[in-house]
C-alpha cells in the first residue's frame, strides 16, 4: 500500500483544503494523475498520485482542511 | 528565485480574448510546458467577465445572475485560488506558466515574485505601488490595483494575474473584489489618462523577464 501525503507547498504553507478529488475508490491510477486538488488562500494545487495501482481509500473529504504531510489517500500499487 | 541559467520565456499576446478561449489555449500550454515545451506568458484582455475561485462565496456576487446577463457580463467558476475577481477590457491579464520545480516549488515565494512584477512595472509608470500585509495583490495606497490567483499542476503554474491599466471601474461595483471591502483603482486613474496598453505589455514582459531571470 502507498499513502499519498499532503506534499510541501512551500515556506509558511502549513495547511490547505481538499477542493476536490479526481478519483474514486475502485478506481486505477498512473503515477503521473492528479489524484486530488488543494487549495489555499490564492493557490490550486493538483496533487499527483505518485505510483500506479488502485485508489483503496479516500482519507479527507472535499472542503476538509488538511495540515501538509497528512494521508490523503492510499493506493494499492499494482505490479505491471 | 534564482536560476543557475537563464533561459527563453516564450510570450504569447492574445488579444481581446473571451474569457473561455483564453482558458483552452492556457491549458494547451500548460500541457506543452508538461511535455517540455518552453516556459511562456499569455497576455490577453477579456470582455467583462466575473469569474470564482475555489474557496469563493458566491454572495461576493452583489446582483442577481438576471442582472448579470442583461449587463452582458457572464459568471465562470474557475479552477484557481482566491475569491471573486473582474475582468473586463483595459485590464491587462498575463498567464504565466512556468516550472515552479525550477524555482523550488514555492507557492508562496511564486505569488510575491507576481507581485513584484507587477510593483515593478508600476514604478516604470512612476507609481509607488506597494504590497498590503497579510493579503495577495498589489495596492497604491489604499486601492487595490492588481489581484492574483494561480493554479498548479505537477508544478507548472497557471492563472496568473489581472492589472488594472485603463479597467473601467465602475464594474468592479457588481462584486466585493477578492471578499475584501476594498476599492478598485487603476494605472489610467493615477495618470490621469489612459495608457497604451502596447506599452504596457512591453514594460511587463521586460519586468517578468528580470524578475523571474529569464534573457531579456
Amino acid at each position: 500500500m502507498f499513502k499519498i501525503v499532503a506534499p510541501e507547498l512551500g515556506e509558511g504553507i502549513e495547511k490547505a483544503t481538499v477542493a476536490c478529488w479526481h478519483k474514486s475508490v475502485g478506481e486505477r491510477v498512473s503515477s503521473e494523475d492528479d489524484i486530488a486538488e488543494l487549495v489555499t488562500d490564492k493557490a490550486t494545487f493538483n496533487v499527483p498520485a505518485g505510483v500506479s495501482g488502485t485508489v483503496k481509500k479516500i482519507c479527507v473529504a472535499p472542503g476538509r482542511e488538511i495540515r501538509i504531510g497528512d494521508t490523503l489517500a492510499v493506493v494499492e500499487k499494482s505490479h505491471d | 528565485m534564482d536560476v543557475q541559467e537563464k533561459t527563453y520565456c516564450r510570450v504569447r499576446d492574445l488579444g481581446l480574448i473571451a474569457y473561455e478561449r483564453a482558458q483552452d489555449d492556457q491549458k494547451r500550454h500548460v500541457d506543452d510546458v508538461l511535455a517540455g515545451g518552453p516556459q511562456t506568458i499569455l497576455l490577453c484582455e477579456h470582455p467583462a467577465v466575473i469569474t470564482l475561485g475555489r474557496l469563493s462565496d458566491e454572495r461576493h456576487i452583489l446582483f442577481s445572475q438576471k442582472y448579470l446577463e442583461e449587463r452582458g457580463v457572464p459568471v465562470h467558476c474557475v479552477d484557481r485560488g482566491g475569491d471573486v475577481t473582474l475582468h473586463a477590457p483595459g485590464q491587462l491579464v498575463v498567464y504565466p506558466i512556468l516550472r515552479l520545480a525550477e524555482r523550488g516549488k514555492d507557492l508562496h515565494a511564486y505569488l510575491r515574485g507576481l507581485e513584484q512584477v507587477a510593483i515593478d512595472l508600476l514604478a516604470r509608470f512612476d507609481i509607488v505601488a506597494d504590497r498590503f500585509s497579510g493579503k495577495t495583490g498589489v495596492w497604491i495606497g489604499p486601492q487595490k490595483v492588481a489581484s492574483i490567483g494561480i493554479g498548479v499542476r505537477r508544478w507548472v503554474s497557471y492563472h496568473g494575474l489581472a492589472i488594472n491599466v485603463n479597467t473601467e471601474l465602475g464594474l468592479f461595483d457588481l462584486i466585493k473584489p477578492c471578499g475584501l471591502a476594498v476599492s478598485m483603482t487603476s494605472v489610467a486613474r493615477h495618470k490621469k489618462g489612459n495608457i497604451d496598453m502596447g506599452r504596457v505589455k512591453q514594460e511587463f514582459v521586460d519586468c517578468f523577464n528580470r524578475r523571474f531571470c529569464f534573457d531579456v
